[in-house]
């Protein structure tokens, strides 16, 4: 994740990546409710901050590839890949 | 209201300025209307959800067009709102309240608001993220209500901009290249707006009613001296503003230094806010700044700036005046100044709280800090050029809170410390308090609101905040009296030191310095030069000599010169 944490630039790449994945991703902390991983607004508000565990899921085995992507683009992307 | 030509609106000036142009409307944020109907049935949720994605769907394109033909950092800024209004979770955010019941507007007000909550308890980003966040929620509810969408449209042509009032983010927002004047229905002459458009140069008339009921497009002749707006102005009325603007441009053309006309020099300074005012100021015939609010630094920051970043500001600001003074204020925060920062308990009499030097008792750290950034600036400079450098505290009441301030800021290193008086209790002490200090100024529009008990804020209540009330120019003449007596300077930097009729009657007081918004300066220069220091003393004992603040201005305005009523037109 980057360093300063998954705002502003780096939340937008991310959430547009989600929201072009088609399928319903949500993100948060491990044992929180995760929000809508196509959203800025909510993804910007979890207040990420660098090198925090994330848990990515969609409903159906379909949306695996998906959340593969998406959690490749939160490692490569955004330095450090600690997402689960 | 029907726009009858020659139609004159009253209100109170702010400056002198003249302007012709036509009207240009800020529009206030819709309000939700507490009883917004929710849906009854399935089918009515169904709609209302659809209403609501159509109309953030709508702002989001009404934005992106607009977006698309800015430039810089607006476009910037549209970007911003057209991501917000496009999210999928703010749409998620108000179906879910539409769904259990809530009406549309409802809705998305109190999506927005969740939102803007979460952002502002994070601060810094995302809390600046706000302001975008609000301004999605206004363009969508005006949607959703069936009103106007809020704001000022893009200015095409020089205007006059008319607001219920302005907030300082609409102020930001102006393009000040194309605002001929500015005219609000609310605020005071002391208020945010007022002081914006002295700044600036703009002719600017407050407290007028009726302006914002006026058709967008009406043409307008604005006279801030007089404090009038005119209705489609007939030609004769706009040939004559036109004739005045000739000669206010005139009046800039003399840059002798400030005197009156037998040679007692009167120092005429720029008040800034920041480095840019600075820059604009210091190549307009000034004696350096009188006044220099540092709060601006402040405002608007989720964290205190730090000593490196204030050092550098300060010593831009004091390279930017050459080898003039600056008076530089320390923080003035507190009562309509909030710090995000320095929150304090919420107080319900801020004015009368912990505010401007005060603020040592709660957060000491922020004077210290400012105090080690001009110490380290004072260092900095030549030996002979130390003494260029003033410091002055706000809000200082007492004779051992101004010695307090000249221990801290001379352990620092500051040649010259003084303190402003705005508090009656302090000019009541000003001998003593002249003891502690090398130097006071008056800000006569906080000691007219602590003399009078009268907010600022209050634009109803302008009347009772009059500089020329007998019981302020008391104080101001027992202040000048006392800095007389002592040798030591006393100046004026508040909005009566830009009046040019009341700058005489405080160089007649024996005010040595007066410090104002650049654009007042010429005509406080013509004034000041075009009379003796014994016709300025002569019109303040008539102003003194009076029970009644009309009486007390026309017995002042009876001793001056004709050449210079018909000049600057005073009346």
């Amino acid at each position: 994740m980057a360093a300063s944490g998954l705002h502003a630039r780096p939340a937008s790449r991310f959430t547009q990546a989600a929201a072009a994945s088609g399928h319903a991703v949500t993100i948060g902390r491990a044992g929180e409710p995760g929000v809508l991983a196509s959203s800025i607004l909510m993804v910007m508000g979890l207040r990420l901050q660098h090198g925090e565990q994330v848990v990515l899921s969609a409903p159906g085995a379909s949306a695996a590839p998906a959340l593969a992507a998406l959690a490749d683009l939160l490692g490569t992307d955004l330095d450090a890949a600690d997402e689960t | 209201m029907s726009a009858a030509g020659g139609q004159v609106l009253v209100g109170l000036g702010v400056g002198r300025g003249v302007a012709v142009a036509p009207l240009a409307l800020v529009r206030p944020a819709p309000v939700v209307p507490a009883d917004e109907p929710g849906p009854a049935d399935e089918a009515g949720r169904a709609a209302a959800v659809a209403r609501v994605e159509r109309a953030l769907c709508d702002v989001a394109g009404a934005l992106r067009v607009q977006a698309a033909n800015a430039t810089g950092t607006l476009r910037d800024v549209l970007g911003a709102t057209v991501e917000i209004a496009a999210d999928p979770g703010l749409l998620a955010e108000a179906r879910r309240r539409v769904e259990a019941g809530t009406g549309p507007a409802t809705a998305v007000d109190q999506a927005v608001e969740g939102f803007a909550a979460v952002f502002s308890a994070a601060g810094g980003y995302l809390a600046e993220r706000v302001t975008d966040l609000r301004s999605v929620r206004h363009r969508v509810v005006a949607r959703l209500l069936g009103v106007a969408e809020p704001g000022l449209g893009a200015l095409l042509e020089p205007s006059v901009v008319a607001a219920v009032d302005l907030a300082p983010a609409d102020t930001a927002a102006l393009d000040l290249s194309l605002v001929a004047a500015i005219v609000t229905e609310e605020g005071g002459p002391t208020g945010h707006t007022a002081i914006i458009a002295g700044q600036l140069g703009l002719p600017c008339v407050v407290r007028v009613p009726g302006i914002t009921r006026l058709p967008v497009g009406t043409l307008l002749a604005v006279d801030a001296a007089a404090g009038q707006v005119t209705v489609a102005p007939s030609a004769d009325l706009r040939a004559t503003f036109s004739v005045r603007s000739v000669a206010e441009a005139a009046l800039s053309e003399d840059t002798a230094p400030g005197a009156t006309r037998d040679g007692v020099p009167v120092d005429l300074l720029a008040n800034i806010g920041t480095l840019q005012d600075a820059e604009r100021a210091a190549p307009t015939a000034v004696a350096g700044s009188g006044l220099f609010r540092t709060e601006v630094l402040f405002l608007e920051r989720r964290t205190a700036p730090s000593l490196a970043e204030q050092t550098e500001v300060y010593r831009a600001v004091l390279q930017a005046f050459g080898d003039r003074k600056v008076v530089v204020r320390t923080l003035d925060a507190g009562a309509d100044k909030p710090l995000a920062f320095a929150r304090q308990t919420v107080e319900e009499n801020p004015a009368l709280g912990v505010r401007g030097y005060r603020l040592v008792r709660t957060a000491p750290e922020l004077l210290e800090t400012q105090l080690e950034a001009l110490g380290a600036v004072a260092r900095s400079l030549p030996e002979a050029e130390r003494a260029r450098l003033w410091v002055m505290a706000p809000m200082v009441a007492t004779a051992a809170e101004a010695r307090d301030v000249a221990t801290r800021a001379r352990a620092h290193g500051i040649a010259r410390v003084g303190v402003m008086v705005e508090v009656p209790a302090a000019a009541l002490r000003a001998r003593a308090i002249l003891a502690e200090v090398d130097f006071v100024s008056l800000g006569t529009n906080d000691l007219a609101q602590y003399t009078m008990a009268t907010d600022r804020l209050r634009g109803e209540l302008a009347d009772l905040l009059d500089a020329w009330q007998p019981a302020v120019l008391d104080l101001v003449a027992t202040t000048a009296t006392a800095g007389r007596e002592v040798g030591k300077p006393v100046g004026v930097c508040g909005e009566s030191a830009s009046d040019p009729l009341m700058a005489l009657v405080l160089v007649g007081l024996g005010v040595t310095s007066l410090s104002m918004a650049p654009a007042a300066v010429p005509a406080v220069r013509f004034v000041v030069r075009r009379h003796s220091s014994a016709q300025c003393r002569a019109i303040a004992a008539a102003a003194l000599g009076c029970d009644r603040a009309v009486a007390s201005r026309a017995a002042a305005l009876a001793l001056v010169e004709p050449e210079v009523r018909t000049v600057l037109r005073l009346g």
